[in-house]
């Protein structure tokens, strides 16, 4: 089982990134989490470039979806929304729609922000776009407010509660990729 | 009021040539309708029985389909098949079939009604029922929750779906 873990952050020193450094510690035995890091090189969506095959980048970000047996999010909120870097390589990722490597994929959305709301606006759209691609969209709505409080000074995660939330959206992604949801 | 027994023995197929199933459902300004291909029925002792692949909805558009399968839909992937089965009431020529329907997985009581002709030998022998039948249920009864607001602050979709089968059932030969 490997779960893909895709931070909607550039930021070296993203509370959204360490979010995902931290889930891969609450993963059970059997379940890889690669947190990908590949963000940044996704050029900018352009329908002229949207060619078969698609530039290198791009189709390097399309397998390993497609190659994942679920994907789980961190994003920050930017202008109460999406970061432009992720909301750019799913527009990319979402190409050709109809048969799109989200499409039936189990994924989790889980929000972060410096202020008290913990990214809701951002990871509710998210979601939405998630469902427009035809992704499975886990019934996951962690949102770590104050997110700076909750990691120590090198990053690593030191609030229990937080760790349990992501324990509990990393079951709740993982209970949607049991075989015995397989289509008959 | 009588059973179909009274007036056809045996069992019914559907003729999938002669046959269709669809549905009707308020979008924007219009009606939005679409038809599934791939569905089978029967009718035997006054059931019917029915079954449609949902991957055999036929939209004109290859992206909007794909989003009607979408787990936001129907979630073709794991539930990938429509059922119908209920009893069936004849009064001349009205149709009654209280039942159930299951889509997406849950199941909800549902009534379909409209006119029944037959049983009639065709131009080469065989013997047909013609069933004409509707019913409307609530798209979100079975997690089909999708929306979007028009400008106007209004859904963009609505909930009522009607859903329509019109029949011709061909009678096998024992």
């Amino acid at each position: 089982m490997r779960v893909l873990a895709i931070s909607g952050s550039l930021r070296r020193d993203s509370n959204s990134t360490a979010l995902l450094r931290a889930l891969r510690a609450e993963a059970p035995a059997g379940v890889e989490i690669e947190v990908w890091d590949g963000l940044k090189e996704i050029p900018p969506y352009d329908g002229d470039d949207d060619l078969v095959p698609g530039p290198p980048k791009v189709e390097a970000f399309r397998t390993l979806v497609r190659e994942a047996d679920a994907i789980f999010f961190a994003t920050p909120e930017y202008n109460s929304s999406i970061p432009g870097a992720l909301k750019n390589a799913l527009d990319w990722a979402s190409r050709p729609l109809a048969t799109n490597a989200f499409r039936n994929k189990p994924v989790a959305v889980i929000g972060s922000s410096a202020g008290a709301f913990g990214g809701v606006w951002a990871a509710a759209e998210l979601r939405k776009v998630l469902a427009a691609m035809g992704a499975r969209v886990t019934e996951v709505e962690l949102a770590v407010g104050h997110a700076h409080d909750k990691l120590d000074e090198v990053g690593r995660l030191a609030d229990d509660d937080v760790r349990d939330g992501l324990r509990e959206a990393l079951d709740t992604l993982l209970a949607e990729t049991e075989p015995a949801f397989a289509a008959a | 009021m009588s059973t179909i027994e009274q007036q056809a023995t045996g069992t019914f197929v559907s003729d999938p040539v002669h046959s269709r199933v669809g549905f009707e459902v308020p979008y924007a300004v219009a009606t939005f309708s679409g038809e599934v291909t791939d569905f089978a029925a029967s009718l035997a002792g006054g059931r019917l029985e029915g079954s449609a692949k949902i991957e055999s909805i036929q939209l004109k558009d290859e992206n909007l389909q794909a989003h009607v399968l979408s787990p936001e839909f129907f979630d073709a992937e794991r539930h990938p098949v429509l059922t119908f089965s209920g009893d069936l009431e004849r009064d001349g020529d009205k149709a009654t079939i209280d039942g159930e329907i299951t889509i997406k997985g849950i199941t909800q009581p549902a009534t379909l009604a409209g006119t029944i002709v037959g049983p009639t030998v065709d131009h080469f022998g065989a013997t047909r029922i013609g069933l004409q039948l509707e019913t409307v249920v609530d798209r979100t009864a079975f997690d089909i929750k999708w929306n979007m607001p028009l400008p106007n602050g209004e859904p963009a979709l609505g909930n009522e779906v009607t859903l329509k089968a019109d029949l011709t059932l061909v009678a096998q030969e024992a």
